[in-house]
């Protein structure tokens, strides 16, 4: 038995563990690492609270000198020339990314348990189908989309944003995944005690697959809130449009004047989605409890 | 007789009927909005249309004439091939490992928040950043530490050289699309039986190494397959990262990939029909790798 030599630290468990060298070295390289990773984030953030005159510093510097707030200021109440105010394409933004999330999760869990527990006609085409809806590029179906929610009539509505946007065969195969991980005695006991499909669907089912929502809403809410072609070419509206095309809007027009407002709206643009991921990341660590059905 | 049948059919209706209730909202709008899309691009793919004229049906022309009369496009195949063989492979296995790693850390949720970060962004954001990274002169960050550590006299023209682009590009995507086969690996390994791994222990496993070949591994087969056809698609769907480093068309069309010669005859010539041959070539690569690694990971499930 070797003694272990090194730094005392706290592990997650709450137990006393010893930090030999080499994980103190892996540690320092873990924190370099993420660090690099996470550059992007820290520019949004001091790109924001940057005054005019350090945006156009050259070469461009990373952080920022003199932090001010003038620039959320001028965003919500002095940016004149747009036809719809900041916060109208938030609350757009909002609305439509929150609602396609939902309908997302229940819609994808609901066909990945049919799928998975129950007897489905053709499910063996289906998963095919789901499949191969992986593996097309999104570029050319946007065209034949496009017909499709033309002829549908939801050109120009919060549908066109809503409506396409929920059936995704990555999110099915991915929840598909840990549908097959709930064991069967488990659901068959629920029937047994006389509990209705439904309510086994929401009671034992959701909750289990906890730590895949959490994913998939992270997922989902990213792709949506970001997504800069679907409303491009289904919104002309200018009070419909989200939070994407805004940022195209504000920083059209006098750019250089503007610049503070596109770093405030960059900002603005992004807190909800490290939000969300924040918010959610509780609950996949949470729904550890959950890995004893197994 | 015929009352039997009739009664075999309502059992039948009876078997299927929960199961495709559950099924069939979700069904029903992948039928219309990705189903339906893809068979009209598979039979735009067999015409000439430019978008204001009816689709003048041409059979398989496009489809010679791609592999035929396209030197640009061989080239996209062979850049998008080295693309992938290369970012495929470092980015699965490095979101892996650093999902391993990062599972057991202290402060594991800070990092899992740093390391999703840039896939949090959207790639208008992102492209600011790489340009200060990645810029072809002395200030460039890249070239800024190179100059200071002695290694290079001149800039390196990252993103002008055609050989040096593909290079970026990879180092790039690698760089934000990591996120989600690493938020998959971390929540299957959250998933993973402790019991498992304390039984493990008991039969001999003595190292992390060892628990991570014989425990961690065989239980995350599912986010393994799931990893490898996320990596595959990215791979191949490689463009707006090409776009913002090289441009369009790129110097010596070395940042060139299938969907940039998608994008170029679809968006730019608006010529659909060639676009969506482009497309069900594409489509045909990436599904037949991925009925591969179906093959390949289910095949042990027995």
């Amino acid at each position: 038995m070797s003694v272990e030599k090194g730094l005392k630290i706290r592990l997650r468990d709450g137990k006393i563990g010893r930090l030999s060298f080499g994980k103190f070295v892996g540690f320092l390289m873990l924190t370099a690492v993420a660090a690099f990773m996470a550059l992007p984030l820290v520019y949004v953030v001091t790109t924001a609270l940057k005054p005019l005159n350090e945006l156009f510093y050259f070469p461009p510097r990373f952080f920022v000198e003199s932090p001010t707030l003038k620039n959320f200021k001028d965003l919500f109440l002095a940016l004149d020339g747009l036809d719809v105010p900041f916060t109208r394409s938030l609350f757009n933004s909002v609305f439509v990314t929150v609602t396609v999330v939902i309908l997302v999760i229940v819609l994808t869990c609901m066909a990945a348990y049919g799928l998975v527990k129950h007897k489905v006609p053709f499910s063996n085409l289906i998963f095919s189908l789901i499949l191969m809806g992986m593996m097309f590029s999104p570029y050319v179906i946007q065209i034949p989309n496009y017909l499709i929610v033309n002829g549908l009539g939801m050109v120009n509505s919060y549908w066109a944003l809503i409506i396409p946007k929920i059936a995704v065969a990555y999110n099915l195969f991915l929840v598909r995944q840990f549908v097959q991980q709930i064991p069967d005695a488990f659901l068959e006991a629920a029937r047994m005690d006389g509990a209705s499909e439904m309510t086994i669907f929401f009671k034992i089912v959701m909750p289990s697959l906890k730590p895949v929502v959490a994913t998939l809403a992270v997922f989902s809410f990213v792709n949506n809130w970001n997504d800069f072609f679907t409303p491009l070419i289904f919104i002309q509206n200018e009070a419909l449009k989200p939070l994407p095309l805004a940022m195209q809007m504000i920083s059209s027009g006098n750019s250089i004047a503007r610049a503070g407002a596109v770093g405030a709206a960059t900002f603005i643009t992004v807190l909800p989605t490290v939000l969300i991921y924040v918010l959610m990341q509780k609950h996949v660590v949470d729904s550890m409890a959950y890995s004893g059905i197994k | 007789m015929q009352n039997t049948v009739r009664q075999s059919f309502w059992k039948k209706v009876n078997t299927y009927k929960t199961g495709t209730l559950f099924v069939l909202p979700f069904l029903v709008l992948y039928l219309v909005f990705v189903v339906a899309p893809i068979i009209v691009a598979i039979f735009l793919s067999m015409t000439n249309y430019n978008l204001f004229q009816v689709p003048d049906f041409i059979g398989l022309k496009n489809y010679e004439l791609l592999f035929m009369g396209d030197d640009v496009f061989i080239t996209a195949v062979a850049n998008t091939a080295i693309f992938a063989v290369v970012s495929g492979p470092i980015g699965l296995i490095a979101s892996f490992l650093f999902a391993w790693i990062i599972n057991k850390a202290p402060f594991s949720k800070l990092f899992a928040l740093l390391f999703y970060a840039p896939s949090l962004t959207s790639s208008i954001a992102m492209s600011v950043v790489w340009m200060y990274f990645f810029s072809p002169d002395r200030y460039g960050l890249v070239n800024n530490v190179l100059f200071n550590l002695g290694l290079i006299n001149e800039p390196i023209l990252w993103n002008t050289d055609p050989s040096t682009i593909l290079l970026v590009i990879i180092v790039i995507s690698i760089w934000m699309n990591m996120g989600s086969g690493f938020m998959v690996f971390l929540a299957g390994l959250k998933n993973t039986s402790q019991e498992l791994r304390e039984a493990g222990q008991i039969d001999g496993v003595r190292n992390a190494t060892q628990e991570l070949l014989y425990i961690v591994l065989p239980q995350l087969r599912p986010q393994i397959l799931f990893g490898i056809i996320n990596a595959v698609v990215n791979a191949f769907g490689v463009f707006d990262i090409a776009l913002v480093v090289a441009g369009l068309p790129s110097p010596d069309y070395a940042g060139h990939t299938i969907v940039a010669h998608l994008y170029d005859y679809a968006f730019i010539r608006y010529e659909m029909g060639y676009a969506a041959a482009i497309s069900v070539v594409l489509f045909l690569f990436t599904f037949g790798i991925g009925q591969l690694a179906i093959k390949f990971l289910s095949s042990k499930e027995g």
